[in-house]
């Protein structure tokens, strides 16, 4: 078997008397490009900031790069790199210099920097618009930096929540083509999504999440054959009943 | 702590203040416009204390008469007067530079003396034995430079009319010639409150600061960078007391060429430019506190107020023509103890060391260090930094 990046425990999220998260475990390879899929409210976010040291775990241990999320949270911040749902970006700054703060940050030297800022701009295709204050940019744009932002100290584990959410074809397009060039680089990927297509152009696993449970796990084709269906859109509905998208 | 992250954290805040238009007209434009628009409509007000605390060094030598004991109960009955006595000159100075007491009036050892030549002859002016009595006046206070002189001037003068109704006396009152009392214009009384007053407004800039990048997600995205929270808020301190630092130069600037120009030295301005700097943390602290309370950028400009009104109100130079009740209250605000003691070192012309000076710093590094150790802790406690 692979060596492990991402390892999974038993975990559960209590909200007061909300499960947002009940009992999920699993494995993810190094080098892997794995998918979260489920409905909003799943608990796929709630999942990725337990992994990422924002949210602490009611119960339950998780890894990452080997490290406790909850005993060491610094050496796994040094190790991940996370695309917020969120669209978070100075407006006030420029391109450049959103990126540069968070290259910063991540304390990368000066030339290193330079030279990551320069290739992530060029593959996002944001370089003509780099020096522009960002808060002239469109959603797409915006989307794409924050993607960049994620990614500047080019670290060995990306959690991707909903990267390309609300994109053009077109945009979107461009972030499947540099999610695949970063598992080509042998990042481990997280992401998380409701575009089942997405999915299934994108990972090697996916693990769907239903009321916090992790209902069904595997590759993409697995499942749809272990289901005898057409998409994994239709694997949801097999064993849930509903619609995914039907209560995004 | 890395500095790296501490530098670039500090130079974003301060691109977000240069090119906000909203939040460089708060920090910069609005403090000078205030400062200039009160200080030229109001610079004319009085200080309405109703009693105003006298220093007297009693050096008379009564002989059948005690003069002088007559002129402190007619100076006490005027109930505008109180009456402070002091063995010697020189403690009484010590008060006087501090703000202790407003004036102090030395009574010569021949005030009885004279008291008696004026009885025995009152239509006789050459016969009096005249004497005068010395007054030492708090340059940092309207009141004590305009209304105690001639309180006292009409006390004396009664006391010659008590005796035989004379237009004439044998008392004179002199104003101690290092006291420059023309010097003083009624803006220059308010200059040292504005100093505090440019700072304050920092309140509103954190709390708006704060819960934006909160709405934004821009709090969890730093969050998620290896950042400890010592570092983020120390970025934050650091970038907030850089922005008080310009509002206080500026300010300065400003007040420097409206008139004001203090006969200190450098290290005295030093001082003064450090107590604003110690005055900005507690505006920091209450910024953290209302961004903690306020659930979104908008409700956090309201709720700021709640801090910025009353250190503006209770403790700058707005202050200056309220009731002696709200002076009192203004004893709790830090703000308060900033704008005293660069009103002692600016006009009083009191020392570093003196022990004004070392009472009002220690109050304002306590209770801004108080204020904002409370901030942090309480912004950490319902908001992860």
């Amino acid at each position: 078997m692979n060596e492990s990046a991402i390892t999974v425990e038993n975990l559960v999220k209590k909200f007061e008397d909300v499960t947002a998260v009940d009992g999920i475990s699993l494995q993810v390879s190094k080098g892997e490009l794995f998918g979260l899929l489920g409905p909003n409210g799943a608990g796929k976010t709630t999942t990725i900031n337990i992994l990422c040291g924002l949210t602490k775990p009611t119960s339950g241990t998780a890894k990452v790069g080997g490290c406790d999320v909850q005993k060491e949270t610094g050496k796994v911040k040094e190790l991940i790199g996370v695309c917020l749902q969120e669209t978070a970006i100075y407006p006030y700054l420029t391109g450049v210099e959103n990126i540069e703060l968070f290259g910063n940050l991540y304390a990368m030297n000066k030339e290193t920097l330079q030279k990551r800022r320069d290739v992530l701009l060029e593959n996002m295709g944001l370089t003509g618009d780099a020096k522009r204050r960002t808060a002239k940019y469109s959603g797409g744009m915006k989307r794409r930096l924050s993607l960049i932002l994620a990614l500047i100290h080019d670290p060995q584990i990306a959690f991707l929540d909903e990267p390309t959410v609300a994109m053009d074809p077109q945009s979107r397009r461009a972030v499947w083509d540099f999610v695949k060039e970063l598992k080509k680089e042998g990042k481990t990927i997280i992401l998380t999504t409701h575009y089942m297509e997405e999915a299934e152009e994108l990972c090697d696993r996916v693990g769907i999440i239903d009321h916090g449970k992790l209902i069904a796990l595997g590759s993409p084709d697995a499942l749809i054959s272990k289901h005898k269906v057409k998409n994994l859109e239709e694997v949801f509905i097999e064993i849930t009943g509903r619609k995914i998208r039907e209560e995004v | 702590m890395k500095f790296q992250r501490v530098l670039a954290l500090t130079k974003k805040e301060i691109k977000k203040t240069i090119r906000e238009p909203a939040v460089l007209f708060m920090i910069f434009l609005f403090p000078i416009v205030f400062v200039f628009a009160f200080g030229a409509s109001f610079g004319g007000v009085g200080d309405s204390q109703t009693a105003y605390s006298v220093g007297v060094v009693n050096m008379d030598q009564p002989g059948s008469v005690n003069a002088s004991q007559i002129l402190l109960t007619a100076l006490s009955d005027t109930k505008i007067l109180t009456v402070q006595a002091y063995v010697d000159n020189q403690t009484a100075q010590t008060d006087l530079s501090q703000g202790t007491v407003q004036a102090v009036m030395v009574i010569p050892a021949d005030f009885s003396q004279s008291f008696a030549s004026y009885q025995a002859a009152p239509n006789d002016p050459d016969t009096w034995t005249n004497a005068t009595v010395a007054l030492y006046l708090d340059k940092g206070s309207l009141v004590a430079t305009q209304a105690i002189p001639p309180i006292i001037q009409q006390v004396l003068s009664a006391l010659a009319g008590q005796s035989q109704q004379a237009q004439s006396s044998p008392f004179s009152l002199e104003t101690a010639s290092l006291v420059e009392v023309t010097a003083q214009s009624a803006f220059d009384f308010m200059a040292p409150g504005m100093f505090t007053f440019a700072s304050i407004f920092l309140i509103m800039m954190v709390a708006q600061s704060f819960t934006q990048d909160r709405e934004s997600g821009m709090m969890k995205r730093i969050r998620i960078t290896p950042t400890s929270p010592t570092e983020f808020m120390t970025r934050q301190v650091l970038s907030y007391m850089l922005i008080a630092l310009i509002q206080a130069i500026l300010v300065f600037v400003m007040v420097y060429f409206m008139g004001f120009k203090p006969d200190v030295g450098i290290p005295i301005y030093a001082f003064a430019f450090a107590l604003v700097l110690l005055f900005s943390l507690s505006n920091i602290g209450f910024g953290l506190i209302t961004a903690t309370i306020a659930k979104s950028s908008g409700a956090a400009t309201g709720l700021s107020f709640l801090f910025v009104l009353p250190q503006l109100f209770l403790g700058t130079f707005v202050g200056t023509s309220l009731s002696s009740t709200a002076q009192i209250a203004g004893k709790i605000i830090p703000s308060y103890y900033v704008t005293d003691a660069l009103t002692s070192l600016f006009l009083r012309g009191a020392a570093i060391t003196s022990t004004a000076i070392l009472v009002d710093t220690a109050a304002v590094s306590v209770s801004c260090i108080a204020i904002l150790a409370a901030g942090i802790l309480l912004y950490g406690k319902y908001y992860k930094i």
